[in-house]
């Protein structure tokens, strides 16, 4: 009994080191600069979505990513760095992309991320570049046609763990229960095998989705407005002037059109106008 | 790390609850399955060594969330949905129970051929001699590595997490993804984990010393 005794002490305090370790390593964020060091290495490593049709999603046949968001990466890439820059890509999913930005992996965030005040606590955003909003994906056999309607207790939506479409469906139907996944794939497979009634994200994520898969149609309207920011970590300030007058630039000689008409005019059901920044 | 946990002790608690609950029911299970696939696949009976066989390699060769996944997403396609928790469980109890038949099988085969003959010479029937004589003996030399595979257990049953099954990872995930707070969510998640699986540990150690 004794050595048990020896042994777990050495087990909780190797933990307590442990903890002590993660401690410092959260005060030790990496404060330098993240513009001059871009400007230096003249590559930008992005954070982009690879599970979300139309923003970022992996096409089977080639293993690249394709979708507004890379577009729009690696245009900005271009106005920022000039034309020799490099754009690197990393996939980041709902729930990891706040932390890989925060711990330095990648240098911008650029992965359908709703400007919250709580996100804005953490990291710093650049003026939307997408007014989603947030929507209903169901069956088309589905009689629901509301948000209003899942607010009965065993209700069961479905959403993505990390994404902001958790706290609004809690807050609009309290009473109905929310499954979380970890990517879209998951959550509308799970919708798919009848685990829940509807399944809850942005608009324009939710048209992509429908767009491949005509049995599924989005219902209940926008019930929030949702304008995408690009991120970048808390404090870096200069980085995200660059992305901003990068944008603006976009803009200005149509660039920004251009993507959104490639990527969202033919979708079914959405109207590309309303989401326009 | 304190006033995280402070703020989210109940859906830390809930997971908790549902990871030991979870563990609970396929330890039982699979170590009822698992001693009956291993009890089959040293019978002397051709058929019956063949479909504990096909069992075993089947859900021993087979990764867990695969498992899982089958259950969730593939068999609500004929059946009736079933939830996250659900499934997981059934995943992680088959998956378990073709380790644990391997191993009682390895503790089966350890005790020698004389005695089961002893057996049968004296009067026994088959499932008498297993039930009185082989089966204590053989779970005995099966105790430490039976340990191991209880501990993984614990440790496996965070597949619940992609399923929905509301255990301490999908907690984790989702107080983690609305906190930011990832570490130290984490590193919580880790403490509850050694919570269950230390004491296991030490139990198995004692048990091993009292029957050895």
């Amino acid at each position: 009994m004794k050595r048990i005794w020896k042994k777990l002490g050495i087990i909780l305090s190797l933990l307590l080191v442990a903890i002590g370790l993660a401690g410092c390593g959260n005060k030790a964020v990496n404060k330098s600069n993240v513009y001059q060091h871009v400007k230096k290495t003249n590559t930008i490593i992005w954070g982009v979505r690879n599970d979300t049709p139309l923003f970022g999603l992996v096409d089977p046949k080639t293993g690249t990513l394709r979708g507004f968001e890379i577009d729009l990466a690696k245009a900005l890439t271009k106005e920022i760095l000039g034309p020799t820059g490099k754009c690197k890509l990393f996939q980041a999913s709902a729930k990891t992309k706040i932390p890989v930005l925060k711990n330095g992996n990648i240098d911008v965030l650029l992965a359908t991320c709703t400007i919250t005040p709580d996100r804005a606590k953490v990291v710093d955003f650049s003026k939307p570049y997408f007014g989603a909003g947030q929507s209903l994906l169901v069956p088309k056999t589905s009689s629901l046609h509301s948000i209003k309607q899942l607010n009965k207790p065993g209700t069961k939506v479905l959403a993505v763990k990390g994404t902001t479409a958790i706290a609004n469906i809690q807050k609009v139907a309290p009473k109905a229960k929310l499954l979380e996944y970890d990517d879209y794939g998951q959550c509308f497979s799970a919708l798919k095998s009848g685990q829940g009634v509807a399944m809850s994200t942005d608009n324009g994520i939710l048209a992509g989705i429908a767009a491949n898969n005509p049995q599924y149609h989005v219902v209940g309207g926008s019930f929030t407005t949702e304008p995408y920011g690009i991120a970048v970590d808390k404090g870096q300030h200069q980085m995200r002037d660059e992305i901003n007058k990068a944008f603006a630039k976009l803009k200005a000689n149509g660039t920004y059109d251009r993507l959104l008409k490639k990527w969202f005019a033919d979708v079914p059901g959405f109207n590309y106008k309303e989401v326009e920044k | 790390m304190w006033q995280l946990f402070t703020q989210n002790w109940q859906a830390f608690l809930t997971g908790f609850w549902h990871t030991i609950l979870s563990s609970i029911i396929a330890l039982i299970f699979s170590f009822i399955l698992g001693s009956g696939f291993a009890i089959l696949e040293t019978n002397p009976n051709k058929f019956w060594r063949g479909v504990a066989k096909v069992y075993v390699e089947i859900f021993r060769n087979i990764p867990l969330l695969v498992v899982t996944m089958f259950f969730y997403l593939v068999l609500p396609k004929v059946l009736p949905a079933m939830s996250g928790f659900t499934a997981g469980t059934i995943g992680l109890t088959l998956y378990t129970s073709a380790f644990i038949a391997e191993t009682v099988r390895s503790g089966l085969q350890s005790v020698g051929t004389g005695q089961m003959e002893g057996c049968l010479a004296n009067g026994l029937s088959y499932w008498q001699a297993m039930k009185n004589v082989i089966l204590p003996q053989a779970l005995k030399i099966t105790i430490p590595p039976l340990g191991n595979q209880f501990v993984n257990l614990i440790k496996n049953s965070s597949v619940l997490a992609f399923v929905a099954g509301m255990d301490l990872m999908y907690q984790g995930d989702v107080i983690a993804s609305n906190t930011f707070q990832t570490i130290p969510t984490y590193i919580i998640v880790g403490i509850f984990y050694l919570i269950l699986t230390l004491p296991l540990s030490y139990y198995m150690q004692y048990l091993e010393k009292k029957l050895a």
